[in-house]
């Protein structure tokens, strides 16, 4: 086929363009976060005395600000490496908010609290529950943020996918922590990032899969 | 660009004409220094032209067009590289080529692109080629095949996706 023909055709369908891409993955986590919440919700719900630690507890309010700050940085990325002319460069330095904040959240627990009780407070009381849970919420966002990429036109794929499996598990680590009865930095560093590193090496692999085009 | 994600036909052909002339130059130079013979060349801005059209709603409006087609053509370039079994290394900068004077490439058929049409079902191909190389308007079509306007549009993307698929599944 001729070039010049090719362009005919293509002119002709013109007017089948789909919403801009920002719009698509805005639209399918928020569809994906949603669908992890209602299910939160039905198999855990939120702990019981949720508004009294939100306003007594330092350590409970920082889970949030720690996994938001995992999750919001990841959003914007993504929605930069849905497109094909986004250099990753210096944003990439985004990422860094999240160890930073946690490293400083260990040093702090670990001035305030005396070293023989660092231990329990690290195993705390539900390790395996947080282990498996914050990879079964990230399911539905980390379906919702590759179907949305699939529609864009990354072209770092590897990279594309393991900022989705990173954003899916923030979301995922934010729902599970105010289920959570364990709130010391010790322990979000030692079970939390474990679920945040798996779903971001699962994001990679699958990008370097299905996010070609 | 603007027009054409609009909707307006004229202005997206003369766009698409106008890209198709610099990717040339573009591709064009970017395998020059690896060897891949000259008539290949179309087949990679075939497919960076279809790789605009269906991937054009990622491009931001606030942002100039060029680094955009950049970007789409160098990835379609390192594609096309890899499944030659090079080392992928492409640099591709817009502004550094002129549009060529002449397009006398435009008249040379790209051979994938006829291959990967055999692969529609008879209807679509028959609706891509009426388009296409008879130049005639979507509406024309309808009333030849009986079909109604909007069905020979779906049609037709159909079919224009299902062309780029088909370069997609090529490289992997």
């Amino acid at each position: 086929m001729r070039t010049d023909d090719l362009i005919k055709a293509i002119a002709a369908d013109a007017k089948t363009v789909e919403p801009p891409i920002g719009q698509t993955l805005t639209m399918a986590v928020g569809a994906g976060t949603l669908i992890s919440a209602l299910l939160f919700l039905w198999a855990l719900g939120i702990r019981d005395n949720f508004m009294d630690s939100i306003a007594t507890s330092v350590r409970f309010a920082f889970k949030f600000v720690l996994t938001l700050s995992v999750a919001i940085p990841a959003f914007l990325l993504v929605r930069g490496l849905a497109r094909p002319d986004f250099k990753p460069d210096g944003r990439l330095w985004w990422l860094a908010l999240a160890p930073a904040l946690l490293l400083a959240g260990i040093i702090g627990e670990m001035m305030v609290l005396p070293a023989d009780t660092w231990k329990a407070r690290m195993i705390g009381q539900n390790s395996v529950y947080c282990l498996i849970v914050i990879p079964i919420l990230s399911l539905a966002p980390l379906a919702a943020v590759l179907y949305a990429l699939r529609k864009g036109a990354p072209t770092h794929p590897v990279t594309a996918g393991a900022v989705g499996g990173l954003l899916s598990a923030g979301i995922a680590a934010t729902l599970y922590a105010a289920h959570c009865p364990d709130d010391s930095p010790l322990f979000l560093a030692a079970w939390y990032t474990i679920g945040v590193v798996v779903m971001t090496g699962v994001g990679a692999l699958l990008g370097s899969r299905m996010l070609r085009w | 660009m603007r027009a054409a994600i609009a909707g307006d036909e004229s202005a997206y052909r003369k766009l698409l004409s106008e890209l198709s002339q610099v990717l040339r130059g573009v591709v064009r130079r970017g395998f020059a220094g690896v060897g891949v013979p000259r008539d290949d060349v179309e087949d990679v801005v075939q497919d960076v032209l279809l790789a605009i059209h269906l991937k054009r709603h990622t491009w931001d409006r606030s942002m100039p067009l060029g680094p955009w087609v950049s970007a789409i053509a160098r990835n379609k370039m390192i594609d096309d590289l890899r499944r030659r079994g090079r080392r992928p290394e492409v640099a591709v900068d817009l502004s550094e080529f002129e549009i060529e004077g002449e397009d006398q490439q435009a008249s040379i058929d790209a051979r994938d692109l006829d291959r990967v049409l055999n692969g529609l079902s008879d209807k679509n191909r028959d609706i891509v080629r009426s388009i296409s190389i008879d130049g005639h308007s979507a509406k024309e079509v309808a009333e030849r095949l009986g079909m109604t306007e909007v069905a020979v549009r779906v049609a037709l993307h159909r079919s224009l996706k299902a062309l780029a698929a088909t370069y997609q599944e090529k490289n992997t």
